[in-house]
């Protein structure tokens, strides 16, 4: 390929110009999806992880033209509605068919499906992409609780409905969770990271987080899962590297470890006699 | 087109005339008949029976969630309320109204045939239906309550190791029974609108609701032996030690989701076609237009059925072993042929005589809500965003914007086609009483679930974390609860206060298709005679000969004296 | 005849291609053996009623210039009414309930379904020669 040649006198200009007016327009744009605050969250919020704050601009994105969308149809409705009320008893003029009108409403829609599969496409590549990273939190969910072990450490954690097993994870480092089941179907849901994936059992689903804030958050199980799947809760404490990394040589303590078997037959016990199905119950960390 | 001849059709009966029927009477009749008329109206009691007993199920799940700690059940009765909730309302009301009571009563009518195809597995069908109704709800009554884990089964949480007793058998049972149900309503519909239309009925003049009854009947013909087929392999590991759904022998958990909801996401149509079809026929009665885009309609209505076998895994987007992208683009593509069913009815009314009779009420209180959970449905196709609201009250909103869309759709049903049915109307200014409550009560109770959902209340919880702001959204979404509860008491007071007290007539609404050119309600063998089929509207044609349909750019005649709208 | 083959092959032709699609590109088999059923019972009505529509002249509900009176004669022959769909939906009960309560409920649940099988059939066979 040859080199391409320098643009003639005046070319330069035009080329400027349009890079200007493409900055401008790429300017408001880009600020509206940086910034999540100037445009309204539709009830949901960024979130505290990276991919949660994708997931949360596509969630304005498809906001903003199901109410472009929304509002223009109710805005045909009302009138059709309000404006043709029976008046009398003649017969209206019987039009039953437009075909650049019907053939309008249906490329329209087709236009915007595609807008919004693509912009589905990117979020859904960034979101799935299993990024490299040496920290991995094998999750187990059961009926009815979690268990968190950390590979390559003694760490482990377990607890059961409301006693809320608390997962460690450090802050600004990405976070490869295996997660699985030994029973029935569970739902690993936390809220602030705009996330949810079924630990099914027989099978290992993976993913990846990356906490951008330090902070406890609330996490439960979303999947019905038999009777105290209301309770089956756990919480997420996003900590920095170095308390994480101080957080793990706890478990190397021989007593600790002791410590957290016995927690592990309490629980147990506590459900057999049934305390935890009316316990009071509190929020964690919104 | 004035051309009205005597009785074109006869099917002899032995031992009797075929214009007067003297069949038994009292119970006997009830237990016998294969009149599609008698057997629609066993449907529809039947069905709004289950309508009453899941509403009070639903009632009693929102007073549960008022406050976070509810104690008017526990948490194994509230897992049993909502499975039946939701098994009731969909096997047991949603499908039957639509395909085996209005359905029943109405396609034969509207295409001007005598009966439905098959008499006889017709009655079938409802007997299987009320059995497997019994069935399913019997398991109230023995030891171990009913089945508790959810409409939808997943296993490995249904199999004999986590669900034991024999509830969770009487829901397979009875879902079997209702299946086999649903599947010969299916043949018996598909063959009574290919063989037993009258002459000039083809199959592009038929009314939207019969076409719509027809994709439907495909569409069950697709769908329920696929949920049949999977049920027995449920009972099969539950019973016969087979381990089809269960890690432990090799199975696959997963398998039951795929073949749930290649059953279910058919079923969403199967549930919702035919009310899209009342509500056509409704809006362009009550507009005195014919349907904007009928071929539109039509096309769309198909494309809705062949997309609808593609897209089953979008409930299983967090499963994490689907592919992504092929669900979410074939999901998202159903929003095309839905939207030009929303602009058609739109355009339907668009320069019409919009006459807001309760049942129109109805059809526009359709449209809202049914917009409504359209627009957040399209979110759900989307996996990234899924994955947020999964399993969360979004979802549960989404679904119940569509679902008490489809009841007002099939209220707005009831109170046009009741007449035909029983000659006699039903109370208008209860009735406008009734959609108030029923419409703004919908909302009031759908939205603040949207709400909670984004915050974060999965659903499916007896129980939740005392939060204040979950506790306020919970309260008003219960405070609307309670307006829907409201609306079908005033449908039942209505129902008693207009018991034969308004003659319909013929033909009260001005109506359009065949079934208003009988009487109300209609003979035996539905016609003493029909008019020439020239249109899909034969009724009007042979009322108002002077107001034919017209294609774009065509000029009415007849309508510029008429119409201050006309074109020049 | 003609609009309901070529609805029946439409739908079958489009599950035939998604089919071809979602297969290669999943391998998932459930959803793949599922859609290729869904082909095949749209294919297999659709293309009886498309070699009939070929091979019949049309039939008055098919013609757009049909005037009632072709319509006219037997179209069949029905029992005015009859009991045995109930027997038959009581016997399909219990055989659903001796799915759950035990075995026994088997004699009661198939004696009704032979009877109604039995009684129904000579029924249709009455009909037929009335």
């Amino acid at each position: 390929m040859p080199t391409p040649a320098l643009p003639p006198q005046g070319a330069p200009d035009r080329s400027r110009r349009w890079r200007r007016v493409r900055r401008a327009a790429a300017l408001p744009l880009a600020a509206l999806v940086l910034s999540g605050c100037t445009v309204p969250g539709f009830g949901a919020s960024p979130g505290d992880t990276t991919s949660s704050k994708s997931v949360f601009h596509l969630w304005q994105g498809f906001s903003i033209g199901a109410v472009i969308v929304g509002g223009i149809t109710v805005g045909l409705m009302a009138w059709a509605v309000v404006r043709y009320r029976r008046k009398g008893d003649h017969i209206p003029v019987q039009h039953q068919y437009h075909l650049p009108l019907e053939v309008f409403y249906t490329v329209m829609p087709i236009l915007i499906v595609f807008g919004l599969f693509a912009a589905t496409l990117v979020v859904e590549n960034k979101e799935t992409s299993n990024p490299k990273t040496n920290v991995t939190i094998n999750v187990n969910a059961f009926q009815w609780g979690w268990q968190f072990t950390y590979p390559g450490s003694n760490a482990l954690v377990y607890g059961q409905t409301t006693q809320s097993p608390v997962m460690e994870m450090p802050v600004n480092t990405n976070v490869h969770v295996n997660l699985t089941s030994t029973d029935v179907i569970h739902g690993f849901y936390v809220h602030a990271f705009n996330f949810s994936r079924y630990a099914l059992p027989g099978v290992v689903n993976q993913f990846t987080f990356r906490a951008e804030n330090t902070g406890t958050f609330f996490g439960q199980c979303t999947q019905l899962c038999g009777l105290y799947h209301s309770l089956m809760w756990f919480r997420v404490k996003v900590v920095s590297p170095a308390q994480y990394a101080q957080w793990l040589a706890t478990f190397n303590n021989p007593a600790a470890a002791a410590a957290a078997a016995a927690a592990i037959k309490t629980t147990n016990e506590e459900l057999a006699s049934g305390v935890a199905s009316k316990a009071s119950y509190t929020k964690f960390g919104r | 087109m004035t051309d009205v001849l005597d009785p074109p059709v006869h099917i002899e009966h032995h031992g009797e005339g075929h214009e007067e029927h003297h069949g038994p009477t009292g119970i006997l009749n009830w237990l016998t008949s294969t009149d599609h008329k008698v057997i629609g109206m066993s449907y529809t009691v039947t069905a709004v029976i289950m309508l009453v007993i899941g509403g009070a199920f639903a009632e009693i799940i929102r007073a549960q969630l008022a406050s976070p700690n509810g104690t008017l059940v526990s948490l194994a009765q509230y897992n049993e309320l909502f499975t039946m909730h939701g098994s009731v309302m969909i096997y047991l009301f949603a499908g039957p109204f639509a395909f085996g009571a209005l359905a029943n009563i109405i396609v034969p009518i509207q295409i001007g045939a005598p009966d439905m195809a098959f008499p006889r597995l017709n009655a079938l069908s409802y007997w299987l239906y009320l059995t497997g109704s019994i069935t399913m709800l019997s398991g109230f009554f023995v030891a171990g309550g009913a089945a508790n884990f959810g409409w939808v089964g997943y296993a490995p949480l249904s199999n004999s190791l986590n669900t034991p007793g024999s509830g969770a058998d009487l829901w397979i049972g009875g879902l079997l029974l209702t299946g086999f149900s649903a599947i010969f309503t299916g043949v018996n519909l598909c063959a009574t609108i290919f063989y037993l239309r009258a002459p000039g009925m083809t199959m592009f003049r038929m009314p939207i609701f019969t076409w719509n009854m027809l994709v439907t009947a495909i569409l069950i013909l697709l769908a329920f032996p696929v949920l049949t087929a999977g049920l027995i392999m449920l009972y099969c590991d539950r019973h016969f030690g087979t381990h089809i759904f269960s890690v432990a022998g090799g199975g696959v958990p997963v398998l039951w989701q795929h073949i749930f909801w290649f059953w279910g996401h058919p079923e969403v149509y199967i549930l919702a076609l035919p009310f899209f079809g009342m509500v056509t026929e409704v809006i362009a009665v009550f507009s005195r237009k014919p349907v904007f885009g009928y071929k539109g309609m039509i096309f769309a209505t198909l494309s809705i059925a062949a997309l609808s076998l593609g897209v089953w895994a979008h409930h299983m987007f967090t499963t994490g072993v689907v592919l992504l992208p092929f669900f979410s683009i074939m999901s998202l593509l159903i929003a095309v042929p839905t939207g030009i069913k929303m602009f058609n009815w739109i355009g339907t009314m668009w320069k019409g005589q919009v006459w807001f009779s309760t049942s129109m009420l109805m059809a526009v209180g359709f449209l809202f809500t049914f917009l409504v959970g359209g627009l957040t449905g399209i979110y759900l196709a989307s996996p990234p965003l899924d994955f947020f609201t999964h399993d969360t009250y979004f979802v549960v909103a989404h679904f119940h914007s569509i679902v008490m869309a489809l009841v007002l759709g099939a209220m707005a049903g009831l109170f046009y086609w009741g007449p035909k049915i029983t000659g006699y109307l039903l109370n208008e200014r209860l009735g406008k009483a009734q959609f108030w409550f029923l419409f703004l009560g919908t909302q009031v109770f759908t939205f603040p679930l949207y709400l909670l959902g984004l915050y974060g209340m999965p659903r499916r919880v007896g129980v939740y974390p005392a939060d204040p702001q979950w506790k306020t959204l919970n309260d008003i979404s219960t405070a609307g609860a309670v307006m829907i509860g409201v609306s079908t008491i005033i449908f039942v007071v209505n129902i008693v206060v207009s018991w034969k007290k308004y003659p319909a007539g013929d033909n009260p609404w001005d109506a359009q298709t065949l079934e208003w050119f009988t009487t109300s309600p209609p003979p035996h063998h539905n016609f003493y005679r029909l008019p020439q089929i020239r249109s899909e509207r034969p009724t009007w044609d042979y009322n108002h000969p002077d107001h034919r349909s017209l294609h774009h750019g065509e000029h009415d005649v007849h309508g510029v004296h008429e119409s201050e709208e006309a074109p020049a | 005849m003609k609009v309901e083959a070529k609805v029946l092959l439409s739908l079958g032709t489009f599950f035939g291609l998604m089919c071809a699609v979602y297969w290669n590109w999943s391998l998932e088999n459930a959803g793949g053996v599922m859609m290729f059923a869904g082909m095949l019972l749209c294919f297999l009505p659709g293309s009886y009623y498309y070699w009939w529509s070929r091979r019949m002249k049309p039939r008055p509900e098919d013609n757009p210039q049909a005037t009632q009176p072709e319509g006219a004669g037997v179209i069949g022959t029905f029992p005015g009414s009859s009991i045995f769909p109930f027997v038959m939906g009581m016997g399909a009960f219990f055989v659903v309930l001796a799915l759950v309560f035990g075995i026994w409920l088997l004699v009661p649940g198939l004696g009704l379904v032979v009877w109604a099988l039995l009684g129904g059939t000579a029924e249709g066979r009455r009909g037929g020669h009335h």
